[in-house]
């Protein structure tokens, strides 16, 4: 279970990003959603330990886990997949899925875990990921790599970005596939209805705050209904 | 052999043994071996050191190993190998020298490479170079590579030089016919107080020829590297010239792509980037479990991949 406690984050240049956001999160499916700017890739970056908190604490299963670095929370069950996935001259995409598996990795394990996010995987396997693939693919990469994990805990900041409407149904059974392999859960930010509709719980985040938390039947209609002035978009309103 | 001479062979050439098919051995300074094939003809020069090598034309699919090795400090040699390959050939050379240095003297090995490519010839050529040793001595390797091609010829040139090479000075010239191409990839890895400096002047005289210089380099704590590189188009033809460098502490680099274009049909690109390595990189990979530490080493041990 992650547990996060009044937790705020600031900029260098003092702005306030975050704002004493306490969650408890052990269900399968959690998506965060809220309005851009609102403070969701932050909370990400918080979790996987990229930034430090301004205040607050970050507990993992009850162990605080505040203060640990990006690569000992990866190694204590933390994944995450990047907004934007980075790209590297000269390493391969079976290079970055062995990384993610911590061991070398045969050919024909990379094609399975290619296979799964729409890969075609000869194709792929021995390509550098480098600026010669695309957006989507980097995308599709970089889920790969987070299923290869199969950590407790897999967050992806918005998993579909870049990919087409066509794989979306394979996007969602890649996380239900992923479930049933870790029985951890999954954090997923997303803007998009049909991912807010696998979650069990859905976390609304605007202005920096958690302006609701709760089971997705109660979220969903509310937030799919939403004009400006929302409960839960009001006091980004008002910032 | 031995072990040390056979390690640095293994090193340079990923030879255990003395290879098959043609092949000339050299080790501390004299010629251990070498051996003709049907096709491939090696003649030991009788005015200075080194060898002359005749391949015949229409010799497919054949390769052969020009490996030099220095476990002698001190020792100094310049060499002269020349290549001469018959037209319609298709065939690989695979050069390299190790130095293993644990005296106080200054070892320096000086190859002297020409290629002369006649009409259609086609030529894989791979060059490592390696040097180790616990001593105080230097490690210093100047290779020179002159490279004649004839219309239609074709080059691959691929050089690298990652570990152990205190001080190196590369030199390489190039002129194509018409309908020629070449294509070099460079690799350098320096560290601690190294210097390496890579010089390429690449002539595109012939009509529709064209050459790609592409050099990837990491330069690590004190070292220094220059990248220097001059395509000259004369005709209607392309080239291409990069430099693509990581620098890490303090060390420094200057690169110099230049261009130049002598004829209203020459079409010619240049590109150099220098950088450290990406913090986002860093980033990703410390996410799959890496440490700081380890991350770097797998983005530049890719990078020089």
């Amino acid at each position: 279970m992650l547990e996060l406690k009044n937790l705020s984050y600031k900029t260098e240049d003092g702005k306030e990003i975050l704002r004493n956001v306490s969650l408890k999160i052990e269900d399968r499916f959690v998506a965060v959603t809220g309005p851009n700017g609102s403070g969701k890739s932050t909370l990400a970056k918080l979790i996987a330990g990229i930034y430090t908190p301004t205040s607050g604490q970050i507990l993992l299963d009850g162990v605080d886990i505040t203060n640990m670095s990006i690569s000992d929370r990866a190694n204590n069950g933390i994944s995450f997949a990047f907004q934007q996935p980075v790209r590297f001259k000269g390493i391969t995409v079976k290079d970055l899925i062995s990384i993610a598996a911590g061991k070398k990795i045969s050919v024909s394990e990379a094609c399975q875990y290619l296979s799964e996010v729409g890969l075609c995987a000869k194709d792929y396997v021995n390509r550098e990921v480098d600026g010669s693939l695309s957006g989507g693919e980097l995308k599709r990469i970089e889920i790969a790599m987070i299923n290869v994990r199969g950590t407790k805990l897999s967050v992806f900041d918005e998993p579909e970005a870049g990919i087409d409407l066509w794989s979306f149904n394979n996007l969602i059974q890649v996380f239900k596939s992923m479930h049933e392999r870790t029985r951890g859960t999954i954090l997923i930010i997303s803007h998009q209805e049909r991912i807010l509709d696998i979650a069990d719980k859905i976390v609304v985040i605007a202005g920096g705050e958690v302006t609701a938390y709760g089971a997705k039947n109660d979220i969903l209609p509310e937030l799919l209904g939403a004009r400006a002035g929302c409960r839960f978009t009001a006091k980004e309103a008002q910032v | 052999m031995d072990q040390i001479q056979k390690r640095l062979l293994e090193e340079v050439a990923d030879l255990h043994e003395v290879p098959q098919g043609a092949y000339s051995l050299r080790i501390n300074g004299q010629l251990h071996g070498k051996n003709d094939s049907e096709n491939i003809t090696i003649v030991k020069k009788e005015d200075k050191p080194g060898i002359d090598i005749y391949i015949r034309p229409g010799t497919k699919n054949e390769s052969m190993h020009i490996p030099v090795i220095l476990s002698q400090s001190g020792l100094k040699e310049t060499v002269y190998n020349d290549f001469h390959i018959g037209e319609d050939c298709d065939v690989t050379i695979v050069a390299g020298c190790g130095i293993h240095n644990s005296g106080s003297g200054e070892s320096e090995h000086s190859g002297i490479h020409a290629f002369y490519l006649a009409k259609n010839a086609k030529l894989k050529y791979v060059e490592k170079h390696y040097g180790e040793g616990d001593g105080n001595g230097k490690n210093v390797m100047n290779p020179t590579t002159i490279v004649v091609m004839d219309e239609n010829s074709y080059m691959e040139m691929e050089t690298a030089q990652i570990k152990g090479v205190d001080s190196t000075e590369r030199s390489t010239t190039a002129t194509l016919a018409s309908g020629a191409t070449l294509i070099v990839r460079e690799k350098i890895m320096t560290h601690g107080e190294q210097f390496a400096k890579t010089d390429f002047t690449v002539d595109l005289n012939g009509e529709d020829c064209g050459a790609h210089v592409v050099s990837r380099s990491v330069a690590k704590d004190n070292s220094r590297q220059s990248f220097l590189s001059h395509v000259r188009g004369n005709n209607k033809c392309s080239g291409h010239t990069e430099c693509d460098a990581i620098i890490m502490d303090d060390a420094q680099v200057i690169a110099l792509p230049q261009i130049e274009a002598n004829h209203v049909d020459a079409s010619l690109i240049h590109e150099a980037a220098i950088g450290k390595i990406a913090g986002e990189q860093l980033i990703k990979l410390m996410t799959l479990g890496l440490s700081e530490q380890e991350a770097e080493e797998q983005i530049v041990n890719g990078f020089l991949k």
